[in-house]
């Protein structure tokens, strides 16, 4: 036992031991001799932003656009999936003004969902809207709409895309308005908004309004009632509606009932929403 | 043991990955874009070349020893060992390479850490002990090592990144057909097997 000890134990654990604490020692050194100053601003701005790596802002990830902001070369206000109070507070930390910041969520200005539209000859390419653009243009008719194929909601870091029934749709409670949906699309649908806008034009088709309407029962036919209603709050780019989203005032959902859109391509997100998810109230006003 | 056989063996022949099925964590994690594959690549050509050379010292020069008249043999420790200097080695590298060369530093970013562990790196070390290689035949080996893991990894990554516009079958999409796949590259791999 004695022996066992002596030949083999403890040369072994000596050996290891003492190697041990010589790798140790030359980490050590190392790590004193070739240490490298890091800005302690960097990890501070890091823990105040949101962590969510959307890169929503142009930057990899979190930490190096916060290493752009103690840089100078972005201020804390272009992230934007910070609130403006967390903007404030990083701005604070730094000493440095916030600059512009305002929230933004996506919008899909496309109401062609598979009852909607025309449907194409079928389209059996891979699951992904650019492709398909190149191809046919998806399963739908309308050549400006959503493809419905979901690349966006994919994309989505935060899952605030739903596809219902061939057509994405913006979950507004889930959207941080990153503006990654939007780089995405190939037929640029997503379009972003500021976040207290509650009325859209679903359609994003520039066509005669005759030629809409054969491939979709919803588009925009360019009638200028909107406008007719108010000019502030409306404007016609050639025969397609829009929302003056810039303007000191935007429409409501009072606005869209007194206008009265002829196609429902004016809707207020809530009751675009209502629609998608085929809420029985929904049927019933189609009846009337 | 001629270096040409050495080289032609350790990239084609016993591939560490496609015929020694070594690293194939690394191999499957990190394989699905090519710029991600490459700098895995060389991070461990770089790693197992040092880590090749350093444990081939340690084990030739070190592990027998005389001491008071008696001859110690520890060679039984290797594999503890290895893993215990590998793991170190690795660190050093990095806090040297995050002064001496940021660029590099970040171009090997999170892969360098990644590797310490890697079952390719300790095994270069072992099968190096195991065929009783100098320390300049174990440094080769484990460079052309590295540089068969990369082969395997870049081959595999391309492959990949087609696989990902092909439509499979739904219950093979993702992992599973990654894995024949590589099942498929290794049978091609075994068509070396009679060079040397």
């Amino acid at each position: 036992m004695q022996d066992i000890f002596v030949s083999i134990i403890l040369p072994a654990a000596v050996f290891m031991g003492v190697l041990g604490v010589i790798l140790g020692a030359v980490i050590g050194v190392f790590a004193k001799y070739f240490k490298v100053e890091s800005d302690p601003r960097v990890d501070l701005v890091t823990e105040l932003l949101p962590g969510a790596n959307c890169g929503g802002c142009g930057k990899a990830g979190c930490s190096d656009f916060a290493k752009s902001v103690v840089s100078g070369e972005n201020s804390p206000g272009k992230c934007p999936v910070s609130s403006p109070e967390q903007v404030s507070s990083i701005a604070q930390a730094l000493g440095i003004d916030a600059g512009e910041s305002f929230a933004r969520r996506a919008v899909v200005c496309c109401g062609g969902d598979m009852e909607q539209m025309v449907r194409t000859p079928n389209y059996n390419g891979v699951l992904d809207c650019a492709s398909a653009v190149l191809v046919s243009g998806g399963p739908k008719g309308c050549s400006y709409g959503c493809i419905g194929m979901g690349s966006c909601a994919r994309k989505c870091p935060f899952g605030a895309i739903e596809i219902i029934n061939n057509l994405a749709v913006v979950h507004r409670e889930l959207c941080v308005g990153c503006g990654t949906c939007a780089a995405v699309c190939p037929r640029g649908v997503i379009k972003m908004v500021p976040a207290d806008a509650d009325v859209h034009v679903y359609c994003n088709n520039p066509e005669k309004g005759p030629d809409k309407r054969k491939v979709c029962k919803v588009s925009c036919l360019g009638c200028r009632k909107c406008e007719r209603y108010s000019a502030d709050m409306f404007g016609t780019n050639g025969f397609l509606a829009s929302v003056k989203y810039d303007a000191d005032k935007l429409p409501t959902a009072s606005d869209v009932e007194a206008i009265g859109c002829p196609t429902g391509a004016l809707l207020t997100v809530e009751r675009h929403l209502q629609i998608e998810t085929n809420d029985p109230e929904y049927s019933e006003d189609e009846n009337k | 043991m001629n270096y040409l056989e050495l080289t032609v063996g350790a990239v084609l022949v016993n591939n560490f990955v496609l015929s020694r099925f070594l690293g194939i964590c690394p191999f499957l994690g990190v394989s699905k874009r090519v710029e991600t594959a490459l700098g895995m690549s060389g991070a461990v050509i770089f790693v197992m070349t040092l880590s090749s050379c350093i444990t081939s010292v340690i084990y030739n020069y070190l592990l027998v020893f005389e001491l008071a008249g008696k001859r110690y043999d520890l060679r039984y420790l290797q594999v503890l060992l290895f893993i215990l200097v590998i793991a170190a080695l690795v660190q050093v590298i990095e806090i040297m390479l995050q002064k001496l060369s940021p660029k590099l530093y970040q171009a090997l970013g999170i892969y360098l850490p990644l590797i310490t562990t890697n079952c390719a790196v300790l095994g270069a070390a072992t099968i190096n002990a195991k065929q009783g290689l100098s320390v300049l035949q174990a440094t080769v080996f484990g460079c052309f090592s590295g540089v068969g893991f990369a082969l395997a990894l870049l081959l595999f990554s391309s492959i990949r990144e087609k696989l990902e516009l092909a439509n499979p079958p739904k219950s093979l999409a993702g992992t599973p057909i990654a894995l024949i796949t590589a099942g498929i590259l290794a049978m091609a791999f075994i068509g070396f097997s009679g060079l040397c």
